[in-house]
């Protein structure tokens, strides 16, 4: 796995000690609000409802279990117990103190972590697959690249003041999980025909406000040319981004407005510019990266694992918990494992520092000490031998942490919202607790199938409503909690912005509003294999809209 | 409508209510309520003092009902800055929601 070189330790080292002496400066009333703002912000420390709230970069996603105990330590010591894990693979605090942030930082320097660049106007946390590196229909592992972008983006002189922030999002495989279509910009790492490693870019998308999906702008940029290009990306926006309004400072507005044939001309134009320069990667640089990357070494072992089989026909929940939590692997023997942060009825994303130790512990010793961070607030062991995988659960289960819902309607995305957030303008979490006891019972679930409900507290769309195949976002009717239902939307390759079915419901009715879009597709659909999804798209709104609002 | 001066605590984060005597604690019931909009202006200038003194930051004046002694602020925000999150926490059981 990638370790952060000497640069990166020097940096920040050095920025734990001036971010300290300007808490220590703060405190003493030596330094204002104002001076002081973008200092903590620049550091990932915000100011929310309640308390400040720290968020931590977590690189593409991947973690040591060194890494997870420090963060379950951090949660313990310096917090309320606990840690929330967010749509952007990083974790917040919602409960530390101003005085401990640079005993906090310190921690996380110990174990290569901080907090650079999780907020602002810069390039934010590059994400990836978090089952990059191991699942079976993955070209390559996007995380090196992810990385290159990584150190190439961090402190980036030319783009820390960009109009506005700006997310990456890298996926290995042609079937999309790390929703690269609703990034500022996506990367898809492809072959081309002589077997050569490239990238499809596509350039545009995001959610919040006005949400656009990603279009695409050179569908195979070879390997050796991406920071290049992606640099040539970045000059035309900084050029030509929009600084007059907040609100039309994304990258997708300026794709909207220029159109895509003139932006590929001017993106095109730069990368001349600068091809074949300083950017170019050498090949031996992305070997030496990719080593950090590289696979652990898996003991060889069958296909089919006989214990494995055994386990399940002996037990059904477990067997529940091998269909539905485990995702095909490279290697034969081997499968990747998610567990679920979204227990019935609970907070999404939300993990004990105990619970952390405890993943930590599993991952050292079944789980080649390697953790992830999905996008969709789970963890992830992305290698985990067959025959491991009820030991691993037995131990998942007694910490609440077995509950079989991947992909399922329970495994609910909700943003902090109201309960937590200065901005938002209604509650998510309570909404998704309610929605999960509802459509909790494990045959109900997986009758229904895959079906994704997503909810955000306010149109900045932290928790992607937009793409939802179920999304709900809150507003604030006159100081009451009003909830807008979409339906159809859909963050992988088939992406697409779902549609508003009409209007909004109150917070005691929107459980019953997802129970009929649920009961009407399970009435519609032409066969239990005919995914929500799919239904949705053959029948269009009209159905659901009839069964929530009446002909 | 009364009004009470709320801001977060620099150093801790904490939600605080300002008391008639220019305290700030924990405890909105002990919040100064202030019946009219010259008191209200006055305790706002008051706390913009802390600010610049470091002691609080984000300073607001909310409305509240404040009724038997107990202060309630009437935007729903604001009434879980006062009483917490409405969801419980899975994690620690001494983190009782509220009903909001
Ligand atoms: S969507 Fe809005 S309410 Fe939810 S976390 Fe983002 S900013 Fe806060």
């Amino acid at each position: 796995m990638y370790r952060y070189d000497e640069f990166d330790a020097a940096f920040v080292h050095e920025r734990v000690a001036q971010f300290s002496d300007q808490v220590v400066r703060r405190v003493a009333g030596d330094m204002t609000e104002e001076e002081f703002r973008p200092h903590r912000l620049m550091n990932g420390l915000y100011l929310q409802l309640h308390a400040y709230m720290l968020r931590v970069a977590i690189p593409y996603g991947t973690l040591s279990s060194r890494q997870l105990r420090k963060l379950g330590r951090i949660a313990r010591v310096y917090d309320k117990g606990f840690g929330h894990f967010t749509t952007r693979q990083n974790i917040q605090y919602n409960w530390p103190a101003l005085k401990d942030i640079p005993a906090i930082l310190g921690e996380l320097a110990e174990v290569e972590m901080h907090a650079i660049q999780t907020s602002g106007n810069c390039i934010r946390n590059v994400t990836a697959d978090h089952f990059a590196g191991a699942a079976r229909d993955e070209v390559a592992d996007p995380r090196p690249y992810a990385e290159i972008l990584r150190q190439w983006s961090s402190i980036h002189p030319e783009f820390s003041f960009l109009p506005r922030k700006f997310k990456i999002a890298v996926t290995g495989a042609a079937h999309d999980r790390a929703a690269i279509r609703v990034h500022d910009i996506g990367l898809e790492v492809r072959r081309n025909e002589a077997g050569e490693i490239g990238f499809r870019v596509l350039v545009g998308g995001g959610q919040g406000r006005t949400p656009m999906l990603a279009r695409e702008v050179n569908a195979f940029v070879p390997e050796k040319d991406l920071l290049a290009y992606i640099d040539a990306i970045m000059r035309v926006y900084n050029l030509y981004g929009r600084r007059d309004n907040k609100y039309k400072a994304r990258i997708k507005i300026l794709v909207h407005e220029t159109g895509l044939d003139e932006l590929k001309r001017q993106i095109e134009a730069e990368f001349e510019a600068i091809k074949d320069g300083v950017l170019t990667l050498p090949a031996d640089e992305v070997e030496r990266i990719e080593a950090y990357f590289a696979p652990p070494v898996f003991p060889e072992r069958p296909a089919a694992s006989a214990s494995f089989e055994a386990a399940r026909a002996a037990d059904r929940e477990f067997d529940r918990f091998a269909r539905v939590n485990l995702h095909p692997h490279k290697t034969p023997g081997y499968t990747s494992l998610t567990i679920s942060l979204k227990p019935i009825g609970g907070i999404p994303g939300d993990a004990s520092a105990d619970q952390m130790d405890v993943v930590a512990d599993l991952a050292e010793r079944y789980a080649f000490d390697e953790i992830r961070v999905s996008h969709e607030q789970n963890l992830v062991f992305p290698h985990v031998a067959l025959d491991d995988v009820h030991a691993v659960w037995s131990v998942l289960k007694e910490h609440g942490l077995a509950t079989a819902n991947a992909g399922l309607v329970t495994d609910i995305i909700a943003c902090p919202g109201l309960d937590y957030c200065a901005l938002a303008n209604a509650r998510s979490i309570p909404v998704a607790s309610r929605i999960s006891e509802r459509l909790g019972d494990p045959d109900r679930q997986e009758a229904i199938g895959p079906l994704s409900i997503k909810i955000s507290g306010c149109i900045n769309a932290c928790g992607h409503h937009h793409v939802g195949h179920i999304g709900i976002l809150g507003v604030d009717k006159k100081g009451v909690e009003v909830y807008q239902l979409t339906l159809g939307g859909s963050p992988d390759e088939t992406a697409a912005i779902g549609e508003i079915v009409g209007p909004g419901f109150d917070s005691d009715q929107i459980v019953d509003a997802v129970e009929t879009v649920v009961d009407t597709y399970l009435k519609l659909r032409s066969s239990p294999d005919e995914t929500f999804l799919a239904a949705y798209r053959r029948v269009g709104e009209a159905p659901f809209k009839e069964a929530l609002y009446g002909a | 409508m009364p009004q009470i001066v709320t801001a977060n605590s620099l150093i801790e984060g904490d939600v605080v209510f300002r008391t008639a005597d220019g305290g700030w604690v924990r405890d909105i019931d002990a919040a100064g309520v202030l019946a009219d909009k010259a008191a209200a202006e006055a305790a706002h200038a008051a706390a913009l003092q802390d600010v610049k003194a470091a002691k609080v930051v984000d300073v607001a004046l909310i409305d509240v009902t404040a009724e038997a002694g107990k202060v309630v602020p009437v935007k729903l925000r604001e009434r879980i800055r006062a009483f917490g999150p409405t969801v419980k926490s899975d994690h620690r059981a001494d983190l009782k929601p509220f009903t909001a």
